[in-house]
């Protein structure tokens, strides 16, 4: 017997996981292929396929049964909770059992840190459990009330000199220590530069599975597992993975997706010193000097106005009446690979795959046409502003507000119109 | 000085298409490359070759279609070329990826020391960027990532700059150890003629799952942590209607809309 695989198969393995018989390898051309001898049409492999490649050979199709029902729901909803926490008493203690690495650098924490902060309190309420977090410096007591406020529950302190300047061994030693001595069912990381430098080495070591960049974290409630879905092939499809048999299960989770709690002083929250031998001697990697751009940064990912223009702008005076219209805003000046391309941008000023995730509370978008690869960095924006003539791109499609016309001529009207309501509002303030 | 630089075949991300009705990817459509930051990192390699002399070998794991993107790099003006193919490696994750580059790399240096092991960031379709830690600490080397520029190898140490969100660092580190690359690390070049005639005669060594003597239990499907549960489709956003008109009343709208917004 033999089920069909369709050419849309990814090659993702799901179906040779799932079958019992071991009728479905992967094949030479990256795609499942069945061995007729062994399949006993079940059908299991059709209910996992996540693309729908498998079915029936035609004969046969009258009995395939429904695909069986998403049953997890998304990661706000409250109503597939637990039914009650005694429920779960008995099956859980309530444990740290999620834990979240704290990212710093000379004690400024990054803001990641808190968005996932919120996004493991999330997750530990579906488990009935609370949220650790492992807070490793030279000197770091100081973010423990930010910390704390913002919902841990337990913070894990490893204070110790070694771990001023981050360095992959030292930092990748405390974790890996603290994961063994603890064993936290699931682990958050940042997908920053440190982030990701640290997880991949501590995954390693843990052997363990970890899942790259995700922007959607959930709980299968029923087998409590987390559910990590990321961007792949470019942000052009979402795959949710899974890690069934080992633990922690360990992701790396994207900067400005998550939701920070808004922060409760004096909540209860218990700090654990942890000491670790570390010593600098061990350690054969030394930084020698941290040079700075003394270019002043672009704080896209901080604005809470952007005003973005593409490849539409066709030329740099364009952009000096963007600069001219996000100066009355209080805005910074963005744009997409299309700009950055034809020159009138600086490439650090580029928001999308390639270049910064943004998430401001408006974001303008004159002659950006809304390509995935743009889209995947303000796609979080609260208000979308698109100016193009074509009423017909993604990017008007997407927008709050689309307005269909030429940019060189609303944007003079708007700088105009901006700056006397701007000016307006200073003089109300001027004379409260 | 020998240096193993770990390349991937990848499909051209800038001509992967979605097929819009069964929302699936077409991967046929996009012709194989070599991933452009592996690009670079056999580029750095050939430099770092031409200044202190030695031996640059190139590895990847994949189907025997990767043969191509070692003889690119062959033509670039790499040594050697090796290629782990095994029915029993389709289907690994980064840790088990990570382990059966690893294996073959110790294969190699049964032979001949490794002295520094050179990575793309990562990879345009997996995108992970955890092959190469991995990989470091199965060695139990350093590993030194988003280094965008070799300062200076002297004496057994190693000094980079490695990217940073604001600027860089410098770092030392003796060697062996182990850098995934930015593409800054080297500027492309041409193969030359001769070169491309050795690559187009060169004969990729193939190894298997017996010769680098690695565990089938760590690899593949059955050996990776973890596994795809479902692709779907992003969330889209769904915009609201077109403002048009008269440019003075669409703009008042906006200001006001805007204004309330931010109070
Ligand atoms: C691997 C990869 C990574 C990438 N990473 C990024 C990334 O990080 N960021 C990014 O932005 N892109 C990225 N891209 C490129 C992306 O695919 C698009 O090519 C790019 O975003 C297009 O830029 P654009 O919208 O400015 O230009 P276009 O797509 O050319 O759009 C121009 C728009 O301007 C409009 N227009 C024309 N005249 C006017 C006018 N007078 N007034 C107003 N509007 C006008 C047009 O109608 C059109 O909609 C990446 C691509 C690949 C393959
Ligand atoms: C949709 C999808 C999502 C996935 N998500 C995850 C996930 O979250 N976690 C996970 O563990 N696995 C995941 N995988 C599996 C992963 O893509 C493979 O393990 C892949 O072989 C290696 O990962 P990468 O492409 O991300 O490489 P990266 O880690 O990004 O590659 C970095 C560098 O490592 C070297 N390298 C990588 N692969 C090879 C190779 N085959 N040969 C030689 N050198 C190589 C290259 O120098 C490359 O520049 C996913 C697969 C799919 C299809």
């Amino acid at each position: 017997m033999t089920v069909n695989i369709a050419q849309t198969c990814i090659g993702c393995g799901a179906c040779v996981a799932e079958c019992p018989y071991g009728a479905i390898d992967i094949g030479p051309e990256s795609t499942a292929i069945v061995n007729p001898s062994v399949c006993v049409n079940c059908e299991q492999c059709i209910a996992v396929c996540p693309v729908q490649a498998i079915s029936l050979p035609p004969e046969l199709r009258h009995i395939v049964k429904d695909l069986e029902p998403d049953h997890h729901g998304s990661c706000n909803s409250s109503t597939d909770l637990p039914a009650s926490s005694e429920a779960m008493a008995d099956m859980t203690p309530t444990r740290d059992l999620v834990w979240v690495l704290a990212e710093h650098e000379n004690n400024v924490l990054a803001s990641v840190t808190l968005e996932l902060i919120g996004a493991a309190t999330d997750l530990a309420r579906k488990l009935g459990s609370t949220v650790g977090v492992l807070l490793l410096g030279d000197n770091p007591e100081c973010l423990i009330s930010t910390l704390q406020d913002h919902g841990a529950d337990k913070i894990y302190i490893v204070n110790h000199h070694v771990l001023a300047n981050y360095r992959t061994e030292p930092f990748m030693q405390c974790v890996v220590k603290l994961v063994q001595k603890y064993s936290p069912d699931i682990l958050l990381m940042g997908a920053t530069t440190l982030g990701r430098d640290l997880a991949g080495a501590v995954a390693t070591d843990l052997q363990t599975g970890l899942t790259a960049d995700c922007t959607q974290l959930d709980i299968d409630i029923e087998k409590r597992i987390l559910l990590a879905s990321r961007p792949a092939f470019g942000g052009n499809i979402m795959a949710t993975i899974l890690c069934l048999d080992h633990k922690p299960q360990m992701a790396s989770v994207r900067p400005r997706v998550m939701q920070a709690l808004a922060p409760v002083s004096g909540r209860y929250c218990e700090v654990i010193y942890e000491s670790i031998e570390l010593s600098e001697e061990s350690i054969s990697k030394k930084v020698l000097q941290i040079v700075r751009d003394n270019i002043e940064r672009v704080k896209l990912d901080e604005a809470k106005i952007i005003v973005a223009g593409g490849r539409g702008m066709r030329e740099q005076n364009g952009f000096e009446m963007l600069k001219e219209l996000a100066n009355i805003l209080g805005g910074v000046v963005g744009g997409s690979r299309g700009a950055t391309e034809s020159g009138c941008l600086e490439i650090k000023r580029q928001i999308g795959q390639t270049g910064q995730t943004v998430a401001p509370t408006i974001y303008f978008a004159f002659g950006i046409s809304g390509a995935i690869q743009h889209v995947v960095g303000m796609q979080r924006s609260e208000v979308i502003i698109a100016i193009n003539p074509d009423r017909n791109c993604a990017m008007m499609k997407m927008a709050t507000y689309p307005i269909v016309g030429d940019a060189y001529t609303i944007i003079p009207e708007l700088i105009k119109q901006f700056s006397q309501v701007m000016a307006s509002r200073q003089q109300e303030g001027s004379h409260e | 000085m020998h240096i193993v630089v770990c390349i991937k075949q990848v499909p051209d991300a800038a001509q992967v298409k979605i097929d819009p009705i069964t929302n699936t990817l077409d991967r046929s459509s996009a012709p194989a490359i070599l991933n452009p930051y592996d690009e670079h990192a056999v580029e750095a390699a050939i430099a770092i070759k031409k200044q202190f002399g030695g031996k640059v070998s190139v590895i990847s794991m994949g189907p025997m279609m990767a043969k191509d993107i070692i003889k690119k790099c062959i033509s670039m003006g790499a040594d050697a070329g090796y290629l782990l193919s095994d029915r029993s490696f389709a289907g690994s994750d980064t840790l088990a990826t990570s382990y059966i580059l690893t294996m073959g790399i110790k294969k190699i240096m049964e032979a001949d020391p490794v002295d520094l092991v050179l990575c793309g960031k990562q990879a345009v379709d997996g995108d992970t960027a955890q092959v190469g830690p991995g990989i470091a600490r199965r060695l139990n080397f350093p590993v030194l990532t988003y280094v965008q520029k070799v300062e200076s190898i002297e004496a057994g140490t190693i000094i980079v700059q490695r990217k940073m969100d604001n600027g860089y660092e410098i770092v030392s580190c003796p060697l062996p150890c182990l850098l995934t690359v930015e593409k800054d690390i080297s500027e492309l070049g041409y193969a030359s003629l001769p070169e491309m005639i050795r690559a187009a005669k060169y004969d990729v060594i193939t190894w298997g799952v017996n010769i680098i003597a690695a565990d089938t239990t760590k690899m593949g499907l059955k050996g990776s942590p973890t596994s795809v549960r479902k692709i779907f489709a992003p969330e889209e956003r769904v915009g609201g209607e077109p403002l048009e008109g008269d440019i003075k009343t669409v703009t008042g709208i906006l200001v006001s809309k805007v204004m309330e917004k931010l109070s």
